[in-house]
C-alpha cells in the first residue's frame, strides 16, 4: 500500500509540479494517474521511487517513509517501466531482463532462468532472448520492459506511459496482457497515462489530476463516468460519457427474446418462411451467427442461401460477460434492429432490443446500482 | 620580443605563404569532395568503396605523404606542390565522408517533397540538399582547415617553408622567441580562419538561428 | 626505393646504426606509451564530464583549440626547453597532449549519446551512480570511445614520425637522415614504412573494435525484416 501525505513538489523557478497531493493507493490493485500535460502525474509517480524527491510531505510505502532507505535499495524493490522501454542496447534481451536479480546478488544462471520464464509470461517466444533490443519491434521492446520490471518479483510496479509510443492495435494487445498478468500476479501497480480511455480500461481506481498538480477526483472508473466532480473532470473524461458508463453495468437483467434463425445453405423458400418481421439470422452448424437475410436480400437469391447472399451483421452481445453497453451496441448496430446474443461458445441464444436495454438501465438506477 | 619586432616583415610574408599553402588545397579538396561525396550518399556501392578508401588515405601520416608525393608525381623533392597536393588529398579524404554523411542527413521527407515539386537532381542538390547539409559540412570544413594550417608546418621538415620555418630555424638557433612566434602565429591563423568560417556559416544558414534553443 | 626496402642490410643493425626493425620498435614504443597515458587521463575525465554533464562546453572549446596547435612547434619547444637529455620525455608530453583532446571529446560524446531512457531505467531499477556509469553508459559509449582511440593513435603515429627531427628514433629517422644525406631512396623507404605502419595499426584496431563492442550496438547494415509482435 502506498500513501501520499500532503506531497508537494516545487521547483526553483517557482513551478509547482505537484500541489498538496494526498491519496492512498490500494495494495494489489491498478491505480491510474491521468491528466493533461503539466498535471504532475509523472512527477508524482517518480516520487514513489525517489527518482524525484518531494519538496514537502511524506510518501509511505507499507507504512514506512520512503526516505528512510537509500534510494538505490528502495528502487530494487520496485519495478519501473518507462515509455520507450529503456532497454540496454548493449545486452541481449535475456540479460536485460535478468538485470535486477543479478544486481541483488542472484547468480547469472538463476537470473537467466527466471528471465526466460518471464519472457514466456509476457507472451514472447524464447528465441527472442538471444537477440538485442535493436532487433525488436516497439511492442516487443515494451513487453521486455515489463518482464524486466517483474524479474525481481517486486510487490510494486510503476509504469510511466508505457504503451504511449506504440500503435493503437499493439497498445490494445499490451493492455489486455497487462490485465491478464495482473489477474495472475496481483501486484500494486501505479500507472500513468494521458489517455482517459486507457485509464478507464485498466484502472481499478483512477486519480484525475489538473494542471498545476492538484487532485481533481480520485474514484473508480464507473463513478468517474457517472458522477464527475466538476466541469474539468467531465470534459476530460470526454464525450459519450453516459454511453461509456454503460460498460460498467452488467447485463444480467436484460431479457433475451427469440430470434429467427436460418441454417446456411437452406433453400430460399424455407428461409422465407422463417423470416420474422422481415429478417432472420443465418447460422453455421455450430449455431454461430454469420450474417442476416431479409425479404429484400432473398429476392435475388436463386436456390440456396450462400455466404455471398448475407447482409453484414452488427456487434455481438455475450450474455455471460457482456455489459449494458455491449447489449445496446449490438441492438443499435444490427441491420434488423435486433441485437444478437451469443453464449460463451459463440452460438446464438436469442435477440435483444434497444428498448429492453434502456429499461434495464432504468431499473438499475432505481435499485441503486448506478451511482446517482 | 625584440627579435619578433625586428622580423615582422619576414613573419608576415611567411604567414601569407603559409595560408596559401594551406587554403588552396582546402578549396580544391572541397570541390573534389563534393561530387564524390554526393555519389557516395546516393549509391550504396559507391559509399562502400569511397569511404573506406578515403579513410585509408587519411590514415597515412603527413610526413610520409609529403615525401611520397614526388615519387608518385615525379616532381622535385623540395617543390611546394608536393605539400599542396598532399594536403588536397587529405582534405578530400576527410571531406568525402563528411559530405556523404551531411547529404545523407538531409531529411528524406524534404528531399522527396522537392523532387515532387519538380526539381531535377542537380537543381535539387543546389537548392535544397546543399543548404541543409551546410551545418555538418561546415563543421567538417573547419576541422580540415585547422588541420591543414597545422600540417603545413610539417612541410618545413622537407624544406617547404611556411611558418614552420620559424620553428625549425628557431630550433637550430636555440631561438625561443622565434619558435614561440611561429607557434603563436600558426594558432592565431588557424583560429582566425576558423572564426571567419563560423561567420560565413551563420550568414549562409539564417534558418538555423531562428527557432531558438532546445 | 624498392632496392632500399629489400636490401637485407637495412633490416639489421649495421655498424651500430639501427635497422628497420629497431626503428619500428622505437616508433611503436613512443606510440604505445603516449596512447596509454593519454587514455588514462582522457577516458575517466571524459566519462566524468559526460556523466555529470558539467563542463561540456569546456571540453569542446579545449579540443578545438588544441587542434590548431602545430605538433612540430610543440615538440620543438618542449625539446629545446627541456634539453637534449630529456628529449624522450619532451616528445612523450607532446604526444600525450596531442592524443588527449580527441579521446576526451570522443569519450564525452560517447557518454552523452547513450540512450537516455536506458540510463533512466538503470537508475530506476536501483543502480547506484557508479554502477550506471560503468555497467550502462561506458559499454554503450564504447563505439565512440574506441573510434576516438583509433583517431588519437593515428595522430600519435604521425607525430612520432617527426620525432627524428629532435634527434630521437622512430621510422621518421629514415626520412630525416635520407634528406640530410640526399639519399632519396632511404627517404622514400621511410615514408612507405610509416604509411604501412599506420595502415596496419588502423586495421588491427578496427578489428579489435569489432570484437570488443557488443553486437547489440552494431548499426544494422540492411533493413532486415523484424519479427512481428
Amino acid at each position: 500500500m502506498i500513501e501520499f501525505q500532503a506531497v508537494t513538489k516545487k521547483y526553483d523557478d517557482g513551478t509547482v509540479a505537484v500541489d498538496n497531493l494526498s491519496l492512498t493507493i490500494d495494495a494489489g490493485r491498478i491505480t491510474v494517474f491521468v491528466g493533461p500535460s503539466g498535471c504532475g502525474k509523472t512527477t508524482s509517480l517518480r516520487m514513489i521511487n525517489r527518482m524525484i524527491d518531494a519538496t514537502s510531505g511524506t510518501i509511505l510505502l507499507d507504512g514506512k517513509d520512503i526516505r528512510a532507505q537509500h534510494p538505490a535499495e528502495l528502487r530494487r524493490g520496485i519495478g519501473y517501466v518507462i515509455q520507450h522501454a529503456g532497454l540496454f542496447p548493449h545486452r541481449t534481451v535475456l540479460d536485460n531482463v535478468a538485470t535486477v536479480p543479478v544486481l541483488t546478488g542472484a547468480s547469472k544462471a538463476v537470473a537467466r532462468k527466471r528471465a526466460a520464464d518471464l519472457l514466456e509470461r509476457v507472451g514472447l517466444p524464447a528465441e527472442l532472448g538471444k537477440r538485442y533490443p535493436a532487433q525488436l519491434s516497439g511492442g516487443q521492446q515494451q513487453r521486455v520492459g515489463v518482464a524486466r520490471a517483474l524479474a525481481a518479483d517486486p510487490p510494486v510496479l510503476l509504469m510511466d506511459e508505457p504503451f504511449s509510443a506504440v500503435d493503437p492495435i499493439v497498445r490494445d494487445g499490451l493492455q489486455d496482457e497487462l490485465l491478464r498478468l495482473q489477474s495472475d500476479l496481483g501486484k500494486t501497480i501505479v500507472f500513468v497515462t494521458h489517455d482517459i480511455d486507457e485509464a478507464i480500461k485498466l484502472g481499478d481506481k483512477v486519480a484525475v489530476l489538473r494542471v498545476g498538480g492538484r487532485l481533481a477526483q480520485y474514484a473508480t472508473p464507473a463513478e468517474l463516468l457517472a458522477k464527475p466532480v466538476d466541469d474539468f473532470v467531465a470534459s476530460f473524461v470526454g464525450r459519450d460519457r453516459g454511453y461509456r458508463a454503460l460498460g460498467f453495468l452488467s447485463a444480467q437483467g436484460v431479457p433475451i427474446g427469440p430470434v429467427a434463425t436460418v441454417a446456411l445453405g437452406a433453400e430460399v423458400g424455407q428461409a422465407r418462411a422463417e423470416l420474422d418481421n422481415g429478417w432472420a439470422v443465418v447460422v453455421d452448424e455450430a449455431g454461430r451467427p454469420l450474417g442476416w437475410v431479409s425479404d429484400q436480400s432473398l429476392s435475388i437469391v436463386e436456390e440456396r442461401v450462400g455466404r455471398s447472399d448475407l447482409v453484414s451483421g452488427g456487434s455481438l452481445f455475450d450474455v455471460e460477460s457482456g455489459s449494458l453497453r455491449t447489449a445496446l451496441d449490438a441492438a443499435l448496430s444490427s441491420p434488423a434492429a435486433l441485437g444478437i446474443a451469443v453464449d460463451a461458445a459463440g452460438a446464438v441464444v436469442g435477440g435483444v432490443v434497444a428498448d429492453t436495454v434502456l429499461k434495464a438501465l432504468a431499473d438499475a438506477r432505481r435499485t441503486g446500482e448506478v451511482p446517482t | 620580443m625584440t627579435w619578433v619586432l625586428d622580423h615582422v616583415d619576414q613573419l608576415l610574408s611567411l604567414s601569407a605563404y603559409h595560408l596559401w599553402l594551406a587554403l588552396l588545397p582546402l578549396v580544391l579538396g572541397l570541390l573534389i569532395a563534393l561530387p564524390l561525396g554526393w555519389v557516395a550518399s546516393r549509391y550504396y556501392w559507391a559509399r562502400v568503396i569511397l569511404v573506406p578508401a578515403a579513410g585509408l588515405l587519411y590514415t597515412i601520416p603527413s610526413l610520409a605523404l609529403f615525401v611520397l608525393m614526388p615519387l608518385i608525381l615525379g616532381t622535385l623533392i623540395l617543390d611546394p606542390l608536393n605539400v599542396q597536393i598532399a594536403l588536397t588529398v587529405y582534405t578530400v579524404a576527410l571531406l568525402v565522408r563528411v559530405v556523404a554523411d551531411a547529404l545523407a542527413a538531409v531529411p528524406a521527407t524534404v528531399a522527396a517533397a522537392a523532387t515532387a515539386m519538380g526539381y531535377r537532381p542537380v537543381g535539387r542538390f543546389f537548392a535544397v540538399d546543399l543548404p541543409l547539409a551546410l551545418p555538418v559540412l561546415l563543421a567538417g570544413v573547419r576541422v580540415a582547415t585547422v588541420s591543414n594550417i597545422s600540417l603545413v608546418s610539417v612541410g618545413s621538415l622537407i624544406g617547404v617553408h611556411g611558418l614552420g620555418q620559424a620553428l625549425t630555424e628557431g630550433f637550430q638557433r636555440d631561438n625561443y622567441a622565434e619558435i614561440i612566434a611561429g607557434i603563436v602565429l600558426i594558432v592565431v591563423l588557424a583560429l582566425a580562419v576558423d572564426a571567419v568560417l563560423v561567420l560565413v556559416g551563420r550568414v549562409l544558414t539564417p534558418w538555423a538561428r531562428i527557432g531558438g534553443r532546445r | 626505393m624498392w632496392e632500399w626496402l629489400t636490401n637485407p642490410d637495412n633490416w639489421t643493425k649495421t655498424f651500430g646504426t639501427p635497422g628497420i626493425p629497431q626503428r619500428l620498435a622505437e616508433h611503436l614504443q613512443y606510440t604505445a606509451v603516449a596512447v596509454v597515458i593519454a587514455a588514462l587521463i582522457a577516458v575517466p575525465l571524459g566519462a566524468y564530464i559526460g556523466h555529470t554533464g558539467r563542463g561540456g562546453t569546456f571540453v569542446v572549446g579545449m579540443v578545438n583549440a588544441f587542434r590548431a596547435l602545430p605538433e612540430l612547434g610543440l615538440l620543438i619547444l618542449l625539446a629545446l626547453s627541456m634539453g637534449v637529455l630529456l628529449a624522450f620525455e619532451a616528445m612523450t608530453i607532446t604526444l600525450v597532449l596531442i592524443a588527449v583532446p580527441p579521446m576526451l571529446a570522443g569519450t564525452y560524446a560517447g557518454i552523452r549519446n547513450v540512450d537516455q531512457s536506458a540510463v533512466d531505467a538503470a537508475r530506476g531499477m536501483g543502480m547506484r551512480e557508479r554502477e550506471v556509469l560503468v555497467k550502462v553508459e561506458l559499454p554503450n559509449a564504447l563505439p565512440l570511445i574506441l573510434g576516438a582511440l583509433r583517431t588519437a593513435t593515428l595522430q600519435v603515429i604521425a607525430t612520432a614520425s617527426i620525432a627524428a627531427f629532435v634527434s630521437l628514433g622512430g621510422l621518421g629517422r629514415f626520412v630525416v637522415d635520407g634528406l640530410a644525406l640526399r639519399e632519396f631512396d632511404q627517404m622514400a623507404g621511410g615514408a612507405v614504412l610509416i604509411a604501412a605502419l599506420a595502415i596496419v595499426v588502423e586495421l588491427v584496431l578496427a578489428g579489435a573494435q569489432w570484437l570488443v563492442v557488443s553486437p547489440g550496438l552494431r548499426a544494422p547494415r540492411s533493413r532486415k525484416r523484424k519479427a512481428t509482435t
